[in-house]
């Protein structure tokens, strides 16, 4: 089976850091893969080298078996790949749909600019409506501002943002970092939705509990290398535990 | 659930909703409570005549509190409004005393303004500057000054017949500049509200990161709004110069103060991504009938701008009212779900 997103030999430096070392990474449809590691282990470089933040200085990252450059996030974005980073980019001020469709407002007609084209609300509203339901996100008004929204809400409507407009892959930056026990199990069952739709997910989580859960196979990264990969299952949580400290317990 | 939550899950949402839906329909009750009040105090007040002063009286501050609303709403303020008044209506007369053409003199009162709109924006986003309250400021001072080294400080008399009788003249009791509010009223809501362009200013407004990452070219719609608002103070030169016959380095002063009040006043937030055209106009209203009001019943004038500081403060102190009842619902949603 090819791999969806395939990064081989990645590596990247920042000055006289080097974030990266060769790491190499395989995402298959349908799968959620962890990324796992301590805080500066090279999780959020080699997210930011996926998603067309950072370039590689070397290494290459192929798609369905093609090699292919993340120039920048518009790139990474056409080729299918979309982001949700903790700081969400959500728009407090703008309703669900509106976020949904920020920068890619549907509208016409087409001779227009894009600019002075009119918006299609009501298309841009019945489809966002309709992803909302698919995914079990309940949100009472859907014409409210995403700012009256609990955090649980805002990761919901950030990831199925991401999920609307991915074709291949959806990275998922600490997706329950900030929320309460409930709104953390409806995001988790929303990651688990997305993989049953075909998506390959990456997690960047710190909740061993989580990642033990959802994911299917855990990458653990240090100190810009990926040491080890496996299943992660309950059994297995201290030996995943030590891989990402580097202890030997 | 904490117990905040579990009293707000107690309440249930509408007490809630109720608070934040008055804040945001305050402004308005306030006018009509205003409109109200005066008719009871001054029986001159809800006549025709006197109707159409407010509204041509209010004319001026409304354009430019349009223009200054789109400004606002991308987080960025204009404080060179007033200015360019000055410089457009000096243009215009110069245009007309050399080329006495209506249209003529409307295009270039209209070009002048749109031109230090492009000064602004282009200042503040090409320079990389942290705010743009820095290069309005500056132009609020070059332009004066431009207004009065053109016309040597002295007004300049004459004006086409068409900016007179947008300034000046009225039908069926109702003033020509009443229409023009409307009209750009009107275009700017479309803007805000149906056009793709209009979306991605409160997109920038919301989150100006976040609008950057969703491929919105921030940059061009940040000058666009400057060159807006810059238009705008070119349409209320219009208004000004028609009312009084001619062009003065001295017109429009303070009005970009005006303007900013009118529209914290209407209910649109200073901190951007909030608000729309009925705020502005409803801002714009308020200080008209506030002034209009006080001049109808002989309160000393020196009174107006304190009055007018009074209720600057009560619109920001709700606006931050505001945030707190809505992170309170955010709350209250979280024990919810």
């Amino acid at each position: 089976m090819t791999p969806v997103l395939a990064v081989r030999g990645a590596t990247k430096r920042f000055g006289a850091v080097l974030a990266l070392d060769g790491v190499d990474l395989e995402v298959f449809p349908g799968e959620v893969l962890a990324l796992l590691g301590d805080n500066g282990a090279g999780k959020s470089t080699l997210i930011k080298c996926i998603s067309g933040v950072h370039r590689l200085d070397a290494g290459s990252i192929e798609m369905g078996g093609v090699a292919v450059t993340m120039g920048s996030p518009a790139a990474a974005r056409a080729l299918g790949i979309e982001t949700v980073y903790q700081d969400l980019a959500l728009f407090d001020n703008l309703d669900p749909a509106a976020n949904f469709y920020a920068g890619r407002e549907s509208s016409g007609p087409r001779w227009l600019p894009r600019g002075l084209r009119l918006l299609r609300r009501r298309d841009m509203s019945r489809a966002t409506a309709e992803l909302l339901t698919r995914l079990h996100i309940g949100i009472a008004d859907p014409h409210a501002t995403v700012g009256l929204m609990s955090g649980g809400q805002r990761q919901a409507i950030a990831v199925a943002r991401a999920a609307a407009f991915a074709s291949e892959v959806v990275i998922l930056d600490e997706p329950t970092a900030a929320l309460g026990l409930r709104e953390s199990r409806r995001v988790l069952d929303l990651i688990l939705r997305l993989r049953e739709e075909g998506h390959a997910v990456i997690v960047i989580s710190h909740a061993m509990d989580h990642v033990i859960e959802i994911a299917d196979r855990a990458a653990v990264l240090r100190r810009g290398r990926k040491v080890g990969e496996m299943r992660p299952t309950p059994d297995n949580q201290q030996a995943l535990v030590s891989l990402i400290v580097g202890g030997d317990s | 659930m904490t117990a905040e939550a579990r009293a707000l899950h107690r309440l249930g949402r509408d007490p809630l909703r109720l608070a934040l839906l008055a804040i945001r329909l305050g402004p308005a009750l306030i006018l009509l409570l205003l409109v109200v009040i005066m008719s009871m105090l001054s029986p001159a007040f809800l006549t025709m005549l006197n109707l159409g002063n407010v509204l041509a009286q209010s004319a001026v501050i409304a354009v430019l509190a349009i223009g200054q609303l789109l400004v606002i709403l991308t987080r960025g303020i204009d404080l060179s409004v007033g200015s360019t008044l000055a410089l457009a209506s000096v243009t215009g007369a110069l245009v007309h005393s050399a080329a006495p053409s209506g249209p003529v003199v409307v295009l270039a009162m209209l070009a002048t303004g749109m031109a230090v709109g492009a000064i602004n924006g282009m200042g503040y986003v090409l320079g990389r500057l942290p705010h743009p309250f820095i290069i309005t400021l500056a132009t609020l001072s070059a332009a004066r000054g431009l207004a009065l080294w053109l016309s040597g400080g002295q007004p300049q008399q004459g004006m086409p017949e068409i900016v007179q009788t947008m300034g000046g003249r009225s039908v069926g009791g109702l003033p020509y500049s009443a229409f023009l509010v409307a009209a750009v009223a009107l275009a700017v809501v479309l803007l805000t509200t149906r056009m793709v362009w209009g979306r991605w200013i409160y997109a920038v407004g919301g989150n100006p990161e976040g609008a950057r990452r969703a491929a919105i070219p921030v940059d061009r719609v940040v000058i666009s709004v400057y060159v807006m608002s810059g238009l705008a103070a070119g349409i209320a030169a219009i208004v000004t110069s028609g009312r009084l016959n001619a062009g003065s380095p001295t017109f429009g002063d303070l009005a970009e103060l005006d303007s900013i009040a009118a529209v914290v006043i209407g209910g649109a937030s200073f901190l951007g991504g909030r608000g729309g055209v009925g705020n502005a106009l409803v801002g714009a209203l308020m200080i008209g009938i506030i002034r209009n009001g006080m001049n109808l019943l002989d309160v000393d004038a020196f009174l107006q701008p304190i009055v007018i500081g009074v209720v600057i403060v009560i619109a920001v102190e709700s606006d931050v009212v505001r945030g707190r009842l809505e992170s309170r619902f955010r709350i209250a949603q979280a024990a919810r779900s």
